[in-house]
């Protein structure tokens, strides 16, 4: 059946408002898209590694999912669902549960570049059948926009301030997307929030209905940390996209394929000023940032590009 | 009929594992509670276990595994030890404050600093405020009884449960042991049937909440509260578990306390050494006892005052260090149950096999001495003491 974003919004919602994230911010709406492609007869246990996601989403007594969720610590998101999803292994063979679950776990990239990369290698080499979403937004957000190691070159974060002696953060973003390939799971894509969401929600369909473990990276601004008009969100993700900033691909069973080229690729300073946390890039005598800013980008995209079909 | 054997506390466990067939065990290895998965797990590589073994990447994880499964609906277990149990850390708490009954086999080694694969108790020690329960065990058969035993306490306390020997010295020492069958194994731990899960058909569970300060405080309280509530439920398995196998099991042990004058409070396998110690003293005509702590947590305060108020003076042994300057946890907690009481015994402290450090018969005689010197010149001396170090500048 063909995608229309206006059939998926009539399905029932699985993580529902009252939730208390800020408006603007991209994690809201990377749960609601992703729980969209579960089919409505599906049910599904929901992992968070701590997070905003976390804290804004199940503050006790009320939760924001219609979905059983669970919640452990910060590192071990993977590791927790890997044990759901056992346990579910083991009480369905045994009989004792009859409904279909899927398991889907979200984390930030502090949980998931950082300190949770230990436990996701652990549960995607293992082959649990399960599906980790990562909500890229660069920084650790929660904690007051510290940089992580998915924080890109350049940009002010509150442990890689721009100063005097500091242009911002000084490594590049790393490349987990690719890294969590390097596990030959059967599927790993990256996605934003594109026009109809289209892309996002055939991919997250995908993960979630593909056999075994499967990686979603998704890039989900954070209004605060990347100071941009909350209005603007849909506008920054289709700059990443257009820029090369964020390549949309996915690599299934092996196979890479860009699954959206921009038209025309747009210069990187289209992306970069639109937020504060990249401002300084656009001082008198830092031209040069914005000149290795866009090599890096040209860079990456050409060896992503080299690897698709 | 029981099944006479010769096994290693770290095959008892797994056997006792076998024959529960718990649904889901996630594990790691780290000496010297290695074998318990390895065993575990050619259990059921030879189809004589259903349980899925997950072997993660670290104890952080074996424990998250651990939680996932139980807030599912499975039965879960793991073991470990040391370092191991130390990166379990966080998740203790959380796995204790969501009320998952998780059963862990802990074989108990020193912590690391310097590195060290021998016995002492500083690991379950430190995890001591966790909100885990704590049972220790002084032979194998304890070893094996007290997991039996773990289940249906964990699952009615609504708690997770730390199972404690200790390392290589019943964990790989071979003893004679009976055996429970199968079937009457499977029928005392009978099935697992929490009131609400991640999977229930009926309805969906939130499981780990952010608990924020008006709800916090509350969460702690009830856990406080099970934990106190866990008391009954030790001594109603202890002897559900007696009417099956005979064999009786409580708090503690006592050792000849009826009309002893002194006696020493220790837990796990050095009581043995211990039992020895006061048999030949009474040869010798003395009058002295022994109390072996089986249940750390939650702490039997009030009956264990009641049995160390029998005598004039208490040597209290920690196998662990609390770096407090003024003695070991269960010194601590021991002397501090005994203050209500209106005649109180002497309480002294011991330190005592760190780190492997053996402690044989004769020490404890030396300790046995020193209780009965406190008492003839009616002062305890200091309080806080070492024994078993070479270092003479601590003797």
């Amino acid at each position: 059946m063909a995608y229309s974003l206006k059939k998926e919004l009539e399905k029932k919602e699985r993580f529902v408002g009252g939730h208390k994230l800020c408006a603007g911010c991209g994690a809201g709406v990377t749960v609601r898209a992703v729980l969209r492609a579960l089919k409505p007869e599906d049910k599904a246990v929901i992992t968070n590694a701590t997070s905003c996601l976390e804290v804004s989403s199940y503050m006790y007594p009320h939760t924001a999912y219609t979905e059983s969720f669970i919640h452990s610590a910060f590192a071990n998101a993977a590791a927790t669902c890997s044990g759901v999803e056992t346990a579910y292994r083991a009480l369905k063979k045994k009989g004792k549960v009859q409904d279909t679950f899927k398991f889907i776990t979200f984390g930030g990239d502090g949980g998931t570049y950082d300190i949770g990369i230990q436990s996701l290698s652990g549960a995607m080499e293992r082959g649990h059948d399960m599906v980790y979403v990562c909500y890229d937004n660069e920084a650790y957000m929660n904690t007051g926009i510290q940089r992580s190691s998915s924080t890109p070159r350049f940009a002010d974060a509150t442990t890689s301030p721009v100063g005097k002696e500091s242009p911002g953060k000084i490594q590049n973003k790393k490349n987990l997307t690719k890294i969590i390939a390097a596990h030959n799971i059967p599927y790993a894509a990256q996605t934003t929030f594109l026009g109809d969401f289209r892309d996002l929600h055939q991919k997250a369909e995908k993960a979630i209905y593909t056999e075994g473990p499967c990686f979603l990276n998704i890039l989900s601004p954070c209004p605060r940390g990347w100071r941009y008009e909350t209005s603007d969100l849909a506008e920054i993700c289709r700059l990443a996209v257009d820029t090369c900033v964020w390549p949309m691909y996915e690599i299934e069973n092996g196979v890479w394929r860009m699954t959206y080229t921009p038209k025309k690729k747009l210069p990187v300073e289209e992306f970069l000023k639109k937020q504060g946390r990249f401002a300084h890039m656009f001082n008198k005598g830092n031209e040069w940032m914005i000149e290795e800013a866009q090599q890096y980008v040209d860079e990456q995209y050409e060896k992503i590009l080299s690897r698709c079909e | 009929m029981a099944i006479r054997d010769r096994l290693s506390g770290n095959e008892a466990v797994a056997i006792a594992m076998r024959q529960i067939e718990p649904d889901v065990m996630g594990a790691f290895p780290i000496t010297p509670s290695t074998e318990i998965p390895e065993y575990f797990s050619s259990f059921i590589a030879d189809g004589l276990a259903d349980t899925e073994f997950i072997a993660v990447e670290s104890e952080h994880s074996a424990m998250s595994t651990c939680m996932g499964a139980s807030a599912a609906g499975a039965r879960a277990v793991t073991a470990t030890s040391s370092a191991g149990l130390a990166y379990m850390w966080e998740l203790l708490y959380v796995v204790a404050s969501a009320r998952l009954p998780v059963t862990m086999a802990v074989v108990n080694r020193a912590l690391t600093g310097p590195i060290n694969i021998n016995n002492d108790h500083s690991d379950s020690m430190g995890a001591r405020d966790s909100g885990w329960l704590q049972i220790y065990a002084e032979t194998n058969q304890e070893v094996y009884d007290n997991f039996i035993q773990a289940i249906p306490i964990a699952e009615a306390a609504r708690l997770p449960i730390m199972v404690c020997q200790d390392g290589f010295i019943t964990s790989h020492g071979v003893s004679n042991i009976d055996l429970i069958e199968d079937e009457k194994v499977k029928g005392f731990v009978g099935e697992y049937r929490p009131e609400n899960y991640l999977l229930k058909h009926e309805n969906p569970l939130a499981v780990g909440p952010y608990g924020t300060s008006p709800y916090y405080m509350e969460f702690k309280r009830q856990q406080a509260q099970s934990m106190k509530d866990a008391m009954p439920i030790i001594m109603d398995v202890a002897e559900r578990f007696e009417r099956m196998t005979g064999r009786k099991y409580g708090f503690f042990e006592e050792y000849m306390m009826d009309d002893a004058e002194v006696a020493l409070v220790c837990i796990g396998s050095s009581a043995g050494t211990g039992k020895e110690a006061v048999d030949r003293l009474r040869a010798e005509g003395k009058k002295v006892g022994l109390i072996k702590l089986r249940v750390f947590r939650p702490f039997p305060r009030i009956p264990l005052a009641e049995a160390m108020c029998k005598v004039k003076a208490v040597a209290i042994m920690d196998k662990a260090e609390s770096f407090s300057n003024s003695g070991g946890p269960l010194f601590n907690e021991a002397r501090s149950s005994l203050y209500d009481l209106k005649d109180k015994p002497y309480a002294i402290n011991y330190i005592y096999g760190l780190g492997g450090r053996d402690i044989r018969v004769e020490d404890f005689y030396d300790i046995y001495q020193d209780l009965f010197v406190i008492i003839e010149h009616d002062d305890p001396g200091d309080v806080y003491r070492y024994i078993g170090v070479r270092d003479s500048r601590f003797r």
